[in-house]
């Protein structure tokens, strides 16, 4: 049995999907579309186990956006793997007038539905009364009165749903079809053998919209339509449908007259006020980095002295082998390089969820809009610019919102220029490495700012670069802003725990595979080399060397061997190339390493300066700063590091992202030109302030 | 001209915290977006909020519904002053 969860944006949905069906859920795709599709088993009763498919948001069957055109792509074809058997309508109370007309567009596809009757206790601060089992003798439907939040009704709703699926009643409507609207549908119907009128009208005004239908099917509906006005039938249609809503309204509500001003509306006044609304909004950023980076610290520096203990711990257990240098400065070296940005994702990831959850979210792409609409973005591209600060990939995904493929693409394109959390260990690093830590103003230091600055870099360049899409691109898409601005409310602590959860996991899995498996190559190519170059070099070093102490001696053969690898054949190949920019062919390794996925860099300097370091340089910071090239001065000067953070901020380096923006765009044209732009302006970029600052 | 003298307006040119009865809509994209969200001819609009920068503006109805639009797009919608 597969049943389809369906509502309006705001009403409640991913939380009762989430009382439903607990952690048995798992992400995947719905088939000719990138939007995920998330579903769940439920036990219906004993013996029946049915699958719920959570549907994105939407107001109506007409797609808008890309993540609402997945619900016309299943709900209008029979044949899909994920037609429902059933859709469980989610009805927010307080606003019924708009989850009816989802229903009637649901229940006209001969869909059996049940009406979940959700958040009645913002209908009751709203002073609006309901008698749901009247609604439910109109609907003809069961209508079930639930609490998603707090767990009420869900085994009502169930019984229900076991109800309708042995009796599958549905509603009528009464037709709304004018006589030309009539002869066409049945004429289609007739064409194409199909029953239901408004399936096929459908199909016919939405076919460029749907991917199961073939090209020559759709040709065929597009002859068919030739003349008729598809815009004013769909507007005809929400209008008749609303009159009929508001009859049986008259008989289920009683709406005493609102309060004034309710505590939405006064919170509005200040969040929204000239003045104010951008103190409080910058506020919130700065609250949000600070606590961000000051809260992570302590659970990091404990995963990082962990798995230091446990490194050395096995070392002194372990025969000394390759399999063991493989074990500890290979694989675990590399899983620690994942387990310790666990807390500032989270961190991250608590803000952003807060942030949309409450409603504020929205109120700040009502405050940017303006101020970003003239470079090419819309107001919506706050909330991927926002999310970006965690990981451009849910970022680029919650770029579908925005309805106008010009600025969701420009969106997509400049997301990963935010800098993402896998960058704040390498600009953690540098930071400290080079900007002394001086108070600023009390609270702040400089080295925090020199962080903020890294950010703010970040993205006034994605601004420039939208701008510069915007004039290069063409478009014939309108931008379509209304938009819906909930009212605020506290934040659902157990939804908020799920996505830090879900994107916890996602990272630890998704990006954990690569960064394991470069750090597994990256070790093997440092330790190995072409024939016997490598016993060579230790020899010649032993030749070179008599006199010197035996651990002065050991350094300066792991030194030659690492440049004897293949590891250091590869850096010392792209060394003239990078040498403008001051780097060594050792950060050529890492730099070459990092263009999978940039949170390699921090192992592997650790990697590779670990093979030759002095004994007693224990933190990678230590080993960075006694690092010298063969005249004798420090590697990381300040012009290096500063040039080599620059490059961090532009360069494209996340396999990742273009993965993800290959999906989102269904072409490799536009993840090729984001490589190209972004590595030609970071290496632009860093090659002027070292010139500038050496 | 004739317009003003029969009461008709621009729901862009409603002034924060007044009122106006929704005539019709001169865009159809638009218009069928913001029928689905309850914005119905006859409906009474609020202006609640002008954004600083005085773009968008959100506007109120039916009680409890609340958007937020672009001063564009509010040029859309014809209205009547309340």
């Amino acid at each position: 049995m597969k049943i389809a969860l369906i509502g309006n944006p705001n009403s409640g949905k991913s939380s009762l999907f989430n009382q439903l069906t607990g952690l048995r859920q798992k992400v995947g795709n719905f088939p000719g579309v990138t939007v995920d599709k998330k579903s769940g088993q439920f036990k219906l009763s004993d013996n029946t186990v049915c699958t719920l498919i959570d549907f994105p948001g939407t107001y109506s069957i007409h797609p808008k956006s890309e993540d609402e055109r997945v619900v016309l792509e299943v709900f209008t074809n029979p044949e899909s793997i994920d037609y429902p058997d059933l859709a469980i309508i989610v009805a927010d109370a307080s606003n019924l007038k708009r989850s009816l007309l989802l229903f009637e567009q649901v229940s006209d596809l001969n869909i059996p539905t049940v009406v979940a009757l959700n958040q009645l206790d913002t209908a009751q601060n709203k002073r609006i009364t309901l008698n749901s089992s009247r609604l439910a003798r109109i609907l003809g439907v069961p209508v079930v009165e639930i609490n998603a939040r707090e767990r009420i009704g869900i085994d009502g709703l169930k019984l229900a749903v076991a109800e309708q699926l042995k009796h599958k009643k549905t509603h009528q409507n009464p037709s709304f079809f004018s006589e030309e609207s009539e002869v066409l549908a049945d004429n289609i119907c007739e064409e194409f053998s199909m029953s239901n009128r408004y399936v096929a009208l459908l199909q016919a005004i939405h076919s460029d919209k749907l991917t199961f239908l073939s090209p020559e099917k759709i040709q065929h509906l597009k002859e068919k339509l030739n003349g008729f006005n598809s815009k004013k039938f769909q507007s005809d249609e929400v209008i008749s449908r609303y009159a009929d809503i508001g009859e049986t309204l008259k008989e289920v509500v009683i709406e005493e007259a609102a309060p004034p001003q309710t505590f939405s509306q006064k919170l509005d006044d200040i969040l929204l006020h000239r003045k104010w609304g951008y103190l409080i909004f910058t506020a919130v950023l700065l609250l949000m980095f600070q606590a961000v980076f000051t809260l992570a610290e302590y659970p990091m520096d404990f995963i990082d002295s962990s798995f230091g203990a446990m490194i050395e711990w096995l070392k002194e257990r372990l025969p000394e082998s390759q399999l063991t240098n493989l074990l500890t400065d290979g694989l675990l070296a590399g899983i620690s390089g994942v387990v310790i940005f666990i807390p500032q994702i989270a961190f991250l990831f608590a803000f952003i969820s807060i942030l949309e959850e409450s409603g504020y979210m929205a109120r700040v792409v009502v405050l940017m809009d303006k101020l970003i609409r003239g470079f090419g973005l819309s107001g919506r591209s706050v909330v991927p610019l926002i999310s970006g600060i965690g990981c451009a990939i849910p970022a680029i995904m919650a770029a579908r919102t925005i309805g106008g493929w010009k600025e969701r693409l420009i969106t997509i394109m400049v997301t990963p220029l935010m800098s993402c959390a896998a960058r704040l260990p390498i600009y953690t690093i540098l930071i400290a490495l080079v900007v002394p830590n001086k108070p600023v103003l009390g609270f702040f230091t400089t080295q925090g700012f020199a962080l903020m600055g890294l950010y703010l870099i970040g993205f006034i360049f994605a601004l420039l670069s939208s701008w510069v899409m915007s004039l290069l691109m063409k478009s014939s898409h309108r931008s379509m802003f209304v938009m819906e601005l909930p009212t605020y409310q506290m934040p659902r602590w157990r939804s908020v725990l799920f996505t830090i959860y879900e994107k916890v996991m996602a990272f630890v899995w998704d990006a954990g595979k690569i960064i394991v498996a470069i750090s597994i190559i990256l070790w093997v190519l440092a330790s190995y080399g072409p024939g016997d170059s490598l016993q060579k070099a230790e020899e010649q070093v032993i030749a070179e060397n008599v006199d010197l102490p035996e651990d002065k001696l050991e350094n300066k053969i792991a030194a030659a061997r690492l440049q004897n690898s293949y590891a250091g054949m590869f850096g010392k190949v792209i060394e003239p190339a990078i040498a403008p920019l001051g780097y060594d062919w050792k950060i050529g390794i890492a730099l070459i390493a990092s263009f999978a996925a940039r949170e390699v860099f921090v192992g592997t300097i650790s990697t590779i300066y670990s093979i030759g370091a002095e004994a007693g340089d224990k933190t990678i910071k230590a080993r960075l700063r006694n690092e010298r090239k063969p005249n004798g001065e420090p590697v990381f000067t300040v012009a290096t590091s500063m040039s080599l953070l620059v490059f961090y901020v532009f360069a494209m380096m996340c396999m990742s992202t273009l993965a993800v923006v290959y999906r989102e765009t269904k072409s490799w044209k536009w993840p090729i030109i984001q490589f190209v732009y972004m590595t030609a302006l970071a290496y632009v970029s860093a090659w002027g302030v070292f010139q500038l600052l050496s | 001209m004739i317009a003003e003298k029969i009461g008709l307006a621009r729901l862009s040119n409603v002034k924060c915290g007044q009122s106006a009865r929704v005539e019709s809509f001169n865009d159809e994209e638009l218009s069928l977006k913001l029928l689905e969200m309850g914005c119905l001819p006859g409906v009474i609009v609020t202006i609640d909020q002008v954004a600083p920068l005085g773009c968008p503006v959100c506007i109120r109805f039916n009680n409890n519904n609340q958007l937020a639009l672009r001063k564009s797009e509010a040029d859309t919608i014809t209205v009547t002053l309340v």
